[in-house]
């Protein structure tokens, strides 16, 4: 999950990882899209490759890469524990808020009563 | 129980944050007010099952210390130390946490803000790693004993962190 983490860290690789979710894509088109030299391209691609994230198969002259959704899955359960966690917390604080804001209500009556 | 306008969102904005969403039904007033009183957090900031907040102290003024500490049924215990930033009420609240068991590889910054709109607000918790290095190392921590469990531990502690 680290590798994933490293992976997507850097933002030209996080985009590429974004382009490559509406399908494969040849080398030249991730070129195209975020406008970088293709050594720069590749070699991202490359530390992509090493983290799983990506996939390449080549078709005649060009090389297409896909985008591989397990470490995404990964990361994605790693944080769905941690929300579920929060999100117990954040249920009870649902609860205590619907308690203040009812005093909140019944104070601002007894205040009006007054006057 | 929340719509999904009110889910709990998680993401991470950087390779140092981990951030988290949510809607609360309430004026922004009253969830600032949940966050910062320690008689109100101890009555919904239980950390993880079988845990709750048994000690929460707070000196609620730019450079004052909090203190918070988790009890678990067995008698096992976390906490962590910290000293606040920026308290703008009811926006914004800034604070540092050293957690004691230095899960998280140093001092992390929790930065929660606070939007309220229609009477409902829209809390976004933000934690920044002191280094990318520090959040590798707390997630290492993790990856190193292997198991599921471990990883349970540690998405345990990872959401004690932000309390």
């Amino acid at each position: 999950m680290l590798e994933t983490f490293k992976a997507l860290a850097e933002p030209h690789r996080f985009q590429i990882v974004e382009f490559l979710r509406d399908g494969p894509r040849s080398v030249n088109d991730v070129v195209h899209r975020l406008r970088l030299a293709q050594p720069q391209v590749s070699k991202h691609l490359r530390v992509l490759g090493d983290a799983g994230l990506v996939n390449v198969r080549v078709d005649a002259q060009r090389r297409i890469y896909t985008l591989q959704p397990a470490p995404l899955k990964q990361l994605d359960v790693w944080l769905e524990r941690y929300r579920q966690i929060w999100e117990r917390n954040f249920q009870h604080l649902d609860s205590l808020l619907d308690e203040l804001k009812t005093k909140n209500k019944k104070r601002t009556r007894a205040k009006r009563a007054r006057r | 129980m929340p719509d999904a306008g009110t889910k709990l969102q998680v993401s991470t904005p950087s390779d140092r944050e981990v951030s988290m969403t949510r809607v609360f039904d309430a004026p922004r007033r009253l969830v600032f007010e949940a966050w910062t009183k320690p008689e109100l957090l101890k009555r919904w900031l239980y950390g993880p099952a079988d845990w709750r907040l048994a000690d929460c102290k707070i000196d609620l003024r730019p450079g004052g210390a909090l203190r918070f500490e988790w009890r678990h049924q067995d008698g096992n215990h976390m906490g962590f130390s910290g000293v606040y930033r920026e308290i703008t009420p009811p926006d914004r609240l800034v604070f540092t946490e050293v957690w004691d068991e230095d899960w998280t590889g140093g001092e992390t910054l929790v930065t929660i803000t606070f939007a309220e709109h229609a009477g409902k607000t829209t809390m976004t918790q933000t934690v920044l790693y002191s280094s990318r290095a520090a959040r590798d190392a707390a997630l290492k921590t993790g990856m190193e004993h292997g198991a599921a469990q471990s990883f349970d531990r540690l998405a345990e502690f990872l959401a004690g962190k932000n309390q």
